[in-house]
């Protein structure tokens, strides 16, 4: 991650503002490294009004060239390995990976499958895990929210595990 | 298509990462300005190696790996390999077993249509349409949630049964939810025979006719919206479908409108079924004893999944593991009709085109080995990617 460099009063102040800004209404891309699609459609019922992240300004949007935020799902495949790196390396700095369900954490039910190449972690860096066979859509927002408040600063909570990069 | 002939035409490639699906596929439309002239569909992406995989694990694993070929439709994936090992092993599985099987695959059914419903409004851009069926999916949902205690996996089936009963108060939660959404149904189904602006979307759009439907091979609601009578229900019952029928539902027109008409009757038509099970539930035990060894023997069990029909092959060899399992899922049958039925519209219809035949890419990616002159060959991963390289320069 590139470093900023907080010397003046003026660049701490600036830098105090694109967190803010961050954290009030990161833009998440969603990608499917091979997963089973349960946990696809969570995060897609996250949007739905039961659940609605946009209340916390989280959208979903299309392009990696303007997400915060990598939501992925599913094992690695070897198909999707590439690719999956190609994304990562579209998106701008800073950018967090949450990885969503027990196949992205560890290659779940899948793992030991020729075309499996593992966890999405043994592609790219992660910041957040999400565990379950599909995780509820609380779990996935509790997740965001999580990275969230450890940009924030904020010591995450004991029982959640987020790894803050800052 | 030679080198010349692609410098000459337009191609818009879109995926593998897409906003409007959320599995990656790689599309390539041919365009003449605004008019499609050709599509090319590139699969693959989430390719895991599923049926390999069962060979290395016992029966009873494989159902729990087989429920994750796909998240929408899990449970009939599970209740056609359960059925197809009950078959191998002889064994009659008791009749509440059954009933429950097919309830869980009725509402899996609800589930499954309501999402497609909710998609293919989105991609034809008209959210409102998305958010609200996905709000009246969660209905069904939370039903899932109670009789099974998971909102995707349910894991309901197991060799020789069911591991879940139905009491009272679960049936009350289920006939409630039944009639808030046969009333929301409605609605449904008049948004989409009376909005101007939907019809326009929809009504003429990639028509399809029965013919076509029948060489093309469609499935499902894809196939029935052509006026095809094809409903393994009906031509081939299986579980408590023989003691609860259910009736076809048909339209001519072909069209992107009477695939949303179909699936919407379909939907009617589950309530119904839930229904009447609900209230004939036959009394008596939940599950059989099952050999932990199947014998030996090959069966093809056939089921009528929400997009059509998903037939298993199922080979063993007498052990506590398949020998070979092949799966045929009903989405892969259905995108031969895309490539054929895109050509001719507008660039701006093919996501609705797409969500048309209710894709889902997590069960038909799949892998083949040539063998050419019966000599096997094998390709590195690095052989493989310069070939697919050079093949598509
Ligand atoms: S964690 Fe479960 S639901 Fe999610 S992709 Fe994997 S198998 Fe599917």
């Amino acid at each position: 991650m590139t470093e900023l460099k907080l010397e003046t009063p003026w660049q701490k102040a600036l830098a105090r503002v694109r967190t803010w800004a961050r954290i009030n209404s990161p833009w998440a891309i969603h990608f499917n490294s091979g997963s089973c699609n349960g946990c696809d459609i969570e995060i897609l019922a996250t949007l739905t009004p039961r659940y609605d992240v946009e209340r916390f300004g989280i959208k979903l949007q299309g392009s990696p060239r303007h997400a915060d935020v990598l939501i992925c799902t599913g094992p690695v495949t070897l198909q999707a390995r590439d690719r999956l790196v190609r994304i990562y390396n579209q998106m701008p700095e800073p950018k967090f990976v949450i990885a969503v369900g027990s196949c992205g954490l560890s290659g779940g039910a899948f793992q030991g499958c020729y075309n499996v190449v593992g966890s999405i972690a043994d592609v790219i860096p992660v910041d957040v895990y999400v565990p379950g066979c599909p995780p509820r859509p609380e779990a996935i927002i509790y997740g965001v929210v999580q990275l969230l408040n450890s940009l924030k600063g904020e010591t995450p909570d004991p029982q959640a595990k987020a790894v803050s990069e800052a | 298509m030679t080198k010349q002939e692609a410098f000459e035409k337009f191609i818009v490639p879109i995926g593998p990462q897409h906003p409007a699906l959320k599995e990656p596929g790689h599309f390539e439309f041919v365009v003449d300005g605004e008019i499609v002239t050709g599509a090319a569909i590139r699969l693959g992406y989430v390719h895991r190696g599923i049926e390999k995989g069962v060979e290395s694990r016992n029966w009873t694993q494989n159902i729990y790996m087989l429920e994750r070929v796909c998240g929408i439709c899990s449970h009939i994936h599970a209740t056609a390999y359960t059925l197809g090992v009950e078959q191998l092993a002889n064994v009659t599985v008791p009749p509440r077993a059954q009933a429950i099987r097919t309830l869980v695959s009725e509402l899996e059914r609800i589930h499954s249509h309501l999402l497609w419903l909710g998609v293919a409004a989105h991609e034809g851009g008209f959210d409102t349409l998305f958010m609200f069926s996905w709000r009246d999916r969660e209905t069904v949902m939370d039903l899932l949630e109670t009789i099974s205690g998971n909102r995707v996996h349910y894991s309901t089936n197991i060799l020789g049964g069911v591991k879940i009963d139905l009491d009272e108060e679960k049936i009350t939660a289920i006939r409630k939810g039944m009639d808030f959404l046969e009333e929301r149904t409605h609605h449904y189904l008049k948004v989409i025979n009376t909005d101007e602006t939907f019809l326009g979307r929809t009504r003429g759009v990639g028509t399809m006719s029965s013919q076509q439907a029948e060489e093309l091979s469609a499935v499902g609601p894809t196939a029935r919206a052509s006026g095809v009578p094809r409903d393994l229900r009906i031509d081939a019952p299986y579980a408590a479908y023989p003691e609860f029928p259910v009736r076809l539902m048909l339209s001519n027109e072909g069209d992107l409108h009477a695939r949303f008409v179909v699936r919407m009757n379909e939907c009617l038509e589950a309530y119904r079924l839930i229904r009447e099970i609900l209230d004939h539930l036959p009394e008596g035990e939940l599950t059989v004893r099952m050999p932990r060894r199947i014998p030996e023997g090959e069966t093809i069990s056939r089921v009528e999944a929400p997009r059509g029909e998903l037939a298993y092959f199922i080979k063993s060899a007498g052990g506590d593991k398949p020998d070979r399992i092949k799966i045929r899922t009903p989405s892969l049958c259905n995108w031969g009709t895309i490539t054929s039925v895109a050509v001719g519209h507008k660039l701006a219809d093919m996501p609705m085109l797409l969500a048309g035949i209710d894709p889902c890419f997590s069960c038909n990616d799949r892998m083949v080995r040539v063998n050419r002159a019966n000599q096997p060959q094998l390709w590195s991963w690095e052989d493989l990617r310069l070939y697919g390289i050079e093949y598509y320069r």
